[in-house]
């Protein structure tokens, strides 16, 4: 999806030249919204070399970290997310994309550290018990990260003991739990109906995930929400997020 | 007298199982059955399977005396069953094919036993390349077998058919995937039955 810079260029050069074309974008003579944009194309296609590149020039021009992953990375992936769910994209290039901005959170990440980025919130993650796919949440994992929330991932086949003893040890805001299969996906309701038996249940926010899910079944198993893709998990993360802030802040006033 | 004619009945079936139901319709001589398929490929898409199966079921009603759709719920997480609620048309039992090839209980066992097995039935065994590693893109992208299959730790082949050329292909698939092979003869599974009770 590399857009082509120069509107003038002859439609009928042929591909090959198109790329050439490519080959030649100085993504230092770029503005910073046109070296943004390209950084959404170059994740698009997948490319970690340019999206890298891209990260260090915003750096040099004194982007914040926490800006170049939420305005290039983060909204470049949620671009790749609309044109999966639209079956434009499928799961190699998603997977391609994916590794482009690992490449360019690898670089950002110890300078989110140094520079105090905000913290969201903290989750708790997995794939249920019986499933071993992580595709999905992993890329969620990924995105909530580049966010701004701390991710405890407790990998795949996650049994409900270990998510409670994950929870009980990190005390996280959200736990999130993920499944592919039609035959996993009840596990959800076991895993939400020990932590309503220990009466823990409104302790932490419920997102699920997975693509046999929707919905409903989220309602039906008792989780505050169902995240379609990647991007709707991040934004439905920081909706929860400020909603407790604002309880809290109420709470708060009200006791004065 | 005359013998009472057979009903005329529709299997909406994924093209994955084509095969196998021909095979058991010549073999079982069940003349009465007729079959229409989607695209196996819809698997990697299963979001779209429950509104291409009410397609064929809209446009087969007025034709047929009874329908049948031969899918398991094959990840759309209930979707299906509730297109087939509102179409008032039974489908076979089950999660999956693997399921009603190797037969339910069976199946959960396995599953249960051991998640980190992947698959494989003659239809799979077949175009497993085109399918599966082509259509994941690892020969474009042969680093993406790790995170596509690196929680797997084996294959299974379902084998329906007692046929070496698919064991050799079976073999073929576990090797590039580099895990290891496991054949389960299942025949036909439940298929059989189910296409002589509709019949």
């Amino acid at each position: 999806m590399t857009e082509d810079k120069d509107n003038s260029q002859n439609q009928d050069q042929g591909q090959d030249q198109d790329q050439g074309q490519d080959e030649d974008i100085d993504l230092r003579a770029l503005s910073d919204q046109d070296l943004v944009e390209q950084m959404w194309d170059d994740l698009y296609d997948g490319l970690q070399e340019p999206v890298v590149e891209g990260t260090n020039i915003l750096l040099e021009r004194k982007w914040l970290p926490y800006d170049i992953l939420t305005k290039s990375l983060i909204e470049g992936m949620r671009i790749v997310g609309i044109d999966f769910r639209d079956g434009i994209l499928f799961v190699p290039e998603v997977l391609m994309s994916a590794g482009a901005m690992k490449a360019g959170m690898k670089l950002l990440r110890p300078l989110l550290a140094e520079t105090g980025a905000p913290s969201l919130g903290k989750i708790v993650i997995g794939t249920v018990k019986g499933d071993i796919h992580d595709i999905g949440k992993n890329l969620v994992s990924m995105m909530l990260e580049g966010a701004g929330f701390e991710i405890i991932d407790l990998g795949v086949n996650v049994s409900v003991e270990t998510y409670l003893e994950a929870l009980e040890e990190h005390k996280p805001d959200i736990l999130g739990m993920s499944a592919l299969l039609t035959t996993t996906m009840p596990y959800m309701k076991v895993v939400i109906d020990t932590l309503k038996e220990k009466n823990l249940r409104d302790n932490y926010i419920v997102l699920v995930g997975g693509a046999p899910l929707n919905e409903e079944f989220s309602k039906a198993v008792g989780a505050d929400s169902y995240c379609r893709d990647a991007a709707v998990a991040v934004e439905t993360a920081k909706d929860f997020m400020k909603r407790k802030h604002n309880i809290k802040a109420s709470a708060g006033s009200s006791a004065i | 007298m005359p013998p009472k004619k057979p009903l005329e009945v529709l299997l909406i079936a994924c093209g994955a199982l084509a095969h196998e139901i021909l095979a058991i319709r010549k073999q079982k001589g069940l003349e009465n059955l007729h079959v229409t398929c989607l695209p196996a490929i819809l698997h990697n898409r299963p979001a779209l399977i429950p509104a291409r199966v009410r397609e064929k079921i809209r446009a087969a009603k007025p034709r047929y005396d009874k329908i049948y759709v031969l899918y398991g719920d094959c990840g759309t997480g209930g979707m299906l069953d509730a297109v087939l609620n509102e179409e008032g048309v039974e489908r076979i039992a089950g999660p999956h094919c693997y399921a009603f090839f190797a037969g339910q209980e069976n199946f959960t066992d396995m599953m249960e036993r051991d998640p980190t097995r992947f698959f494989l039935t003659d239809y799979l065994a077949r175009h497993f390349h085109t399918l599966i590693y082509k259509g994941y893109g690892l020969d474009r992208h042969p680093h993406l077998k790790d995170i596509l299959f690196g929680n797997y730790r084996g294959v299974v082949y379902l084998a329906q058919r007692e046929d070496a050329e698919l064991v050799r292909l079976a073999e073929r698939a576990a090797s590039m995937l580099e895990l290891p092979l496991e054949v389960v003869q299942t025949g036909y599974g439940e298929l059989a039955p189910f296409l002589e009770r509709v019949a």
